[in-house]
């Protein structure tokens, strides 16, 4: 990366053609440092079990668990209740984001309104979600309006914080400048204070974006008819041991892509920055 | 001919946290013809920044009043530019789109503002570097965008405060080289905040030495040094040696007194 930042701008000539091959064996050699402890822990998970380390009608096999989400893909439960899950958990996400960064901006930009707010924020953040699990199923019975809701609760708090003390921390040098310039305080705020609260906020997106699925997980192991929470808890209930495995891998799957796609996204939008 | 900057009676007070308050600068004066290059040099806390800041129109005066073609300033104005001692680009921004910044406020079209920034920055020498962010530049590279920032929307008057105080010494200079020989082309009337001898006097057709606390005008020097001839080294003629060597001897008990002040406080 860096040296590309440092060539010259006025040529920039594409890798010369022999070069190419080291490059798709230095991204193969990087590929593996960050597998091998998966990798390994994978290898624990399979051993464990058949050394007779583990009980294997609890810990079952990793190989076994593989076939079993296959056939659980091919019957289609996998992607239903997938769907139903992402329905859910994006819905919230993104209703939390539409919510909390409009209002974490104007907290941030009205000095008093964030020092007046600021406790209760922080209040309700450290609330876990799941304390108010009962209280929104409760109001909101247990059918889809409770799960999004309870995920809106889950997601809103980190981008809220993040957003009010992104607008509180940019860099007052920045907006000196943007003043000497003759910028009026709305255009400061498109101008300087918008794109300097980026990065911030997109910390807080990504927290919201685990917390998405984390909080309907456990909320769909509480009280639903479908949904990858409801999979691994009816399998275990049932005593599909090896079905409950797959459920487990399928959500740490899908938690991981989704928190790639906001790590790319975010990379995106911050380009401009040293550390990248 | 009126005063391009007339400052008149000009005073600071800050309120210090925790009660009490700190006269910053009492009573300063001057009057600056248009084109003028002045020089404002003074020991370490004596109130250059601020000064620049009320010139500039960011902060408000608690006395006195600073009037610009005659007329009372009330804030920042793109009448005036501004080149920061930490550069304050916008990092999400490049090199071009920094330039462009000031021509937005103005509601210069997107096409010639881009055509005017690019001016400008060739205008730095900084041509083939529009494209890069803040932080792909050099030190002496980011002080010349900001310096093409400042002069983009072409204001009459640019406030300089310590703009190469970060800079290595070769660096230093050659943008002095450049800020001269476009202040001699613009005819921009300049106000520039040093707390180097040397700049000061190669730099400033005047040079306003201030007191220590709290900061006042000492003594305004004249400098009548030859035509810099780009190839002598102007820092070595006799009257240069003289010039430093006035404004040295007015500078040395302040530097003293605001040591003195800082050990008694501290
Ligand atoms: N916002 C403020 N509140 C209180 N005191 C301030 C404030 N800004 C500046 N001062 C004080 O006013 C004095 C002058 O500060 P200023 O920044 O103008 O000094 P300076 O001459 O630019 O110093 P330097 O050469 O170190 O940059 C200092 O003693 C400083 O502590
Ligand atoms: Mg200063």
């Amino acid at each position: 990366m860096a040296s590309v930042l440092e060539a010259p701008p006025a040529a920039r000539p594409a890798a010369p053609p022999a070069r190419a091959p080291r490059r798709v064996l230095r991204l193969g050699l990087s590929f593996g440092r960050r597998s091998v402890a998966i990798l390994a822990f994978l290898a624990l998970w399979e051993i464990a079990p058949r050394a007779g380390l583990v009980d294997r009608t609890f810990l079952v096999p990793f190989s076994e668990v593989l076939p079993t989400l296959w056939d659980l893909a091919r019957d289609g439960q996998l992607w239903s209740n997938t769907q139903t899950s992402l329905a859910r958990a994006l819905s919230g996400f993104a209703i939390a984001i539409a919510v909390a960064v409009p209002l974490g901006l104007l907290i941030g930009w009205y000095r008093t309104l964030a020092e007046l707010l600021n406790p209760l924020l922080e209040l309700f953040r450290n609330t876990a979600a799941l304390a108010l699990l009962p209280v929104f199923v409760l109001i909101l019975g247990i059918g889809e309006t409770s799960k999004v809701s309870i995920v809106v609760y889950a997601c809103v708090w980190p981008v809220l914080l993040n957003t009010v003390s992104a607008v509180r921390g940019v860099d007052p040098t920045f907006v000196r400048a943007a003043r000497s310039l003759g910028l009026s305080a709305p255009r400061i705020f498109q101008k300087v204070v918008l794109p300097a609260s980026v990065p911030s906020i997109f910390t807080g997106v990504r927290m919201a974006g685990s917390n998405s699925i984390i909080v309907l997980i456990a909320a769909e192991m509480v009280g639903a008819k479908s949904g990858l929470g409801y999979l691994v808890n009816a399998s275990q209930q049932n005593f599909a041991i090896t079905q409950m495995y797959a459920g487990i891998v399928a959500i740490s799957v899908i938690g991981l892509v989704f928190n790639h796609l906001l790590v790319a996204l975010e990379r995106r939008f911050t380009r401009w920055r040293a550390d990248h | 001919m009126a005063p391009k900057i007339e400052v008149q009676g000009l005073g600071k007070t800050f309120a210090i946290r925790g009660g009490g308050t700190f006269d910053a600068l009492q009573d300063i004066s001057f009057a600056l013809p248009e084109g003028d290059f002045l020089v404002v040099v003074g020991p370490s806390g004596c109130g250059k920044s601020t000064l620049l800041d009320l010139l500039g129109g960011l902060t408000r005066p608690t006395s006195g009043r600073v009037l610009l073609d005659g007329a009372e300033i009330t804030g920042p104005a793109l009448d005036r530019g501004i080149v920061f001692q930490q550069y304050a680009l916008l990092p999400w921004r490049t090199a071009q789109r920094n330039v462009e910044l000031g021509l937005e406020a103005s509601g210069v079209p997107r096409r010639a503002r881009a055509a005017t920034a690019r001016e400008y920055l060739q205008l730095v020498g900084l041509t083939g570097f529009e494209d890069r962010y803040p932080h792909e530049l050099s030190g002496g590279m980011r002080q010349r965008v900001a310096i093409a920032r400042s002069l983009a929307y072409d204001p009459g008057v640019l406030l300089m405060d310590e703009p190469f105080g970060a800079l290595d010494a070769q660096t230093r200079e050659s943008l002095q080289q450049e800020l001269l020989r476009i202040w001699e082309r613009t005819g921009k009337t300049v106000v520039f905040i040093t707390h180097d001898i040397d700049e000061a006097v190669y730099l400033g057709r005047r040079v306003a030495v201030m007191t220590a606390r709290p900061g006042r005008i000492k003594r305004v020097v004249d400098i009548d040094l030859p035509v810099h001839d780009e190839a002598a080294d102007p820092r070595s003629s006799p009257e240069f040696a003289r010039h430093r060597h006035e404004v040295w001897s007015l500078l040395r008990d302040e530097v003293a007194a605001s040591r003195k002040e800082a050990v008694s406080v501290g």
